[in-house]
């Protein structure tokens, strides 16, 4: 019944306002000016996003509907390439290839961040060192990490199966065997979770002490504390990086250039690799089927927004905003 | 309202803007090859795609500046990067003169991105006779002439004495021609430990050499009008044999794994880590070898011949074209003519002896796929070298020159190269059988061709 009469109250509110609005603007000149002065302020990331983003995004809806070769001017065909999507088996192969590696990625990412955030936030005095050593594979190049990764998860003379050997385990080989392809990817994805750490750092801060102690009190212990306490209060954390995560490994494309399509590797890449925006790119500038590539972003941008708004439906039931409840 | 005027008039002139921008494409008739002989080029010459680094390049842009000293050679030093010569193609600011791989000249050529040459051939008396003739051919589209070639690379088999002495093979059993023969070679010079590959015997050098192999079966991957041949029954069985050779040597992926620890350019390289007994590669490799000689490396070189036992070799190189719309194409022809010239690769030679003596080491070859040239170098700067194995090597890559063959150029060359290697791959990892993978390639393959043809 409350509900139903704040629902009231907001409609009431913003049926008012909106009428006002429609009618004469009845703000002090002050306000007015204050207005313009706002968009004036704001008027550059408005024109950037003009130019940068929302002009090549109309430019590249128009040319998915063109054959358009980069070089002849594009002509019209409809939805030819909408429907070439549907028959390109390497599209799905791709699509699957990139979803794959997103189910692995973004789990691990979350995982090994939270883990990582945690670790920082019980260390003392050292933790600002920490907290830099580990933002800093972030500022990596994505290419010189995976350039680098390429010798680490060599199954031969690596680093990594070296480590493994150790504990008896004989890791496979990360760069050659196809099945391991996109577990390779994930893992070079992995050195730069240190965006996500200091995100998780931040959250975790802000824990009101008092609910641990109340829940020490009444004689919860870590593991209920974590997940009563600790995953609650971090969950809009949590959610936005979960979000950002996906949204960035679906558009996949660093890695899997520098480990295997890039021109040190030549011919040696397996189809296992071909994760979406390598197809994408092959198509602009390797076949010169730039209206096809158009068609295929646009395709990509349809999914990133319905796996999005899925999330986000997901995120109203569990996730949890401080001030937003009573 | 008055307060959402400014953002309106904003987004709508950015709109404007934008929705233009990349859409327009200038369909300019570019350069026509007004050029000739007598001209006197000047101006602004803009090169993309010539790293220009070494002093083989460096004497030839000397040449062409002492030859044309009113022309500012502007040089984007870098390798040629297909997203950047589009773009600036796209965008009506292409560059003058391009240096790219002959093997995507096809494509380009069928696509519009790079003029014909045959007028700036003709006006400015470019002897293209000179140029060998697998060079040639390779920068030809339906009888039209898009670039002027430069390199020929060839391949031979280099092997490590100290592999062959300690399997106990002579080194004529590193032969091409007996495929059962080089097989029992193979296993016999391959090294295990601990299940895993700890000497490749002989490494085909898939899928990069498939042509090279399919070629030594007599199969033409690429018919001479460049319709896709990739499944011809001969390409199919070069491919399941070296899927084989591979197979018997670990298997595809401990076999790359493996591979991929080499440090090809290194000193201490897989001949000196004994980890590689032989392989086929190109000229260039000899010169990277010269370093490891310090290091024992006892080099041993036969050449790579077909089922008959003829000598036969793929050829790889570059080649000058100049693009649609380029704005200086009196100073591109020309370029391109000094460049390859003669007289111009006989100062490169003279350069690169001059760094061989500097060095104290010795000379090479010098490969420009102008084959007066070539004779020439070859006549007065090739002499012994005191390594019996580098002067085999040597005189196997001269040997190759004039039975090197190049695959046929297509409109739908990247598609049939990309269609090859990834179904290449797809065998090599035991996805599918060579049958069904090269089926598959010539699928696609085939249908990208039809489409550029019909464009």
């Amino acid at each position: 019944m409350a509900a139903t009469v704040e629902s009231v109250e907001r409609t009431a509110v913003g049926g008012s306002g909106g009428s006002a609005r429609r009618g004469r603007d009845k703000r002090s000149p002050l306000a007015r000016g204050e207005g313009r002065a706002a968009w004036m302020f704001i008027s550059p990331w408005v024109i950037g996003f003009l130019v940068f983003t929302a002009g090549p995004m109309i430019a590249s809806l128009v040319l998915s509907f063109t054959d358009y070769e980069m070089i002849r001017a594009p002509h019209g065909v409809g939805l030819e390439n909408y429907q070439t999507l549907v028959q390109d088996p390497k599209i799905a192969k791709s699509l699957m290839n990139t979803f794959i590696y997103a189910l692995i990625f973004v789990p691990t990412g979350t995982v090994v961040a939270l883990a990582l955030a945690m670790m920082l936030h019980k260390v003392g005095r050292a933790a600002g060192f920490f907290r830099t050593a580990f933002y800093l594979p972030v500022m990596t190049p994505a290419v010189a990490a995976s350039a680098m990764f390429l010798l680490l998860l060599n199954g031969q003379r690596g680093l990594i199966n070296q480590v493994l050997g150790w504990v008896g385990i004989q890791g496979p080989n990360w760069t050659a065997d196809p099945a391991w392809l996109k577990p390779s990817i994930a893992i070079v994805s992995l050195w730069s979770v240190g965006g996500s750490v200091v995100i998780y750092l931040a959250a975790l801060k802000n824990v009101p002490q008092q609910l641990y102690e109340a829940a020490a009190i009444d004689g919860a212990g870590p593991v209920t504390r974590f997940t009563r306490i600790t995953l609650p209060m971090i969950s809009g954390a949590l959610f936005f990086t979960i979000i950002t995560h996906t949204i960035g490994a679906l558009q996949m494309f660093d890695q899997a250039y520098t480990m295997f399509y890039g021109p040190q590797q030549k011919a040696t890449a397996s189809d296992e690799s071909l994760v979406y925006m390598i197809y994408l790119f092959q198509n602009a500038f390797q076949f010169f089927k730039m209206g096809y590539a158009s068609a295929m972003a646009w395709l990509l941008f349809l999914i990133i927004l319905a796996i999005t708004l899925i999330q986000l439906r997901i995120g109203k039931r569990y996730v949890y905003y401080e001030g937003e409840r009573d | 309202m008055k307060h959402v005027r400014l953002p309106v008039v904003l987004a709508a002139s950015a709109l404007v803007v934008t929705s233009c921008a990349g859409v327009g494409t200038k369909d300019n008739a570019g350069g026509s090859g007004n050029s000739s002989g007598d001209s006197t080029p000047s101006g602004t010459l803009n090169v993309m795609g010539f790293s220009g680094e070494d002093e083989v390049a460096q004497s030839r842009i000397d040449a062409f500046k002492a030859a044309y000293p009113t022309v500012t050679v502007k040089n984007n030093k870098g390798d040629f990067d297909a997203q950047q010569f589009l773009t600036a193609v796209s965008s009506g600011n292409p560059p003058d003169v391009v240096y790219m791989d002959r093997n995507l000249i096809g494509t380009y050529a069928a696509k519009g991105a790079i003029q014909p040459l045959d007028d700036c051939i003709k006006n400015n008396g470019i002897d293209t006779s000179q140029y060998r003739e697998a060079a040639m051919n390779a920068v030809k589209l339906k009888d039209k002439t898009y670039g002027i070639p430069e390199f020929y690379t060839v391949v031979v088999n280099l092997i490590s004495g100290k592999a062959l002495k300690s399997a106990g093979v002579p080194t004529t059993d590193i032969q091409t021609a007996d495929w059962d023969k080089l097989e029992a070679t193979t296993k016999k010079l391959a090294k295990t430990k601990g299940g895993r590959p700890a000497r490749i015997g002989f490494d085909p050098k898939m899928p990069d050499f498939f042509p090279l192999w399919s070629m030594a079966n007599g199969a033409e991957l690429v018919k001479p009008g460049g319709e896709p041949n990739l499944n011809d029954p001969k390409a199919v069985e070069a491919l399941a044999y070296a899927v084989k050779l591979v197979n018997d040597q670990g298997g595809w992926s401990n076999f790359k794994t493996f591979r991929d620890t080499f440090d090809l350019f290194g000193e201490k390289n897989q001949f000196i880590q004994d980890q590689l007994a032989a392989f086929p590669i190109e000229n260039w490799y000899v010169n990277v070898l010269l370093d490891s000689r310090k290091n024992g490396l006892e080099l041993q070189s036969t050449m790579f011949t077909d089922r008959q036992g003829q000598p036969i070799s793929t050829v790889g190189g570059s080649a000058w074209v100049i693009p649609k719309g380029a704005k200086n194409v009196d100073a591109a022809c020309k370029w391109a003519k000094t460049l390859t010239s003669v007289d111009t690769w006989n100062k490169a030679a003279e350069a690169r002896m001059q760094t061989v003596t500097k060095n104290k080491s010795f000379f090479t070859g010098l490969f420009t796929g102008n084959k007066v040239a070539d004779e020439q170098i070859k006549a007065k700067y090739l002499k012994p070298t005191g390594d019996a194995g580098f002067d085999q090597a040597i005189n196997n890559y001269y040997n190759s020159l004039d039975v090197a063959k190049a695959l046929n150029p297509s409109p739908a060359g990247a598609e049939i190269d990309a269609a090859w290697k990834s179904q290449v791959a797809k065998a090599l990892a035991g996805q599918a059988t060579p049958q069904a993978a090269l089926d598959q390639a010539q699928k696609d393959a085939k249908t990208a061709y039809d489409k550029a043809a019909q464009g």
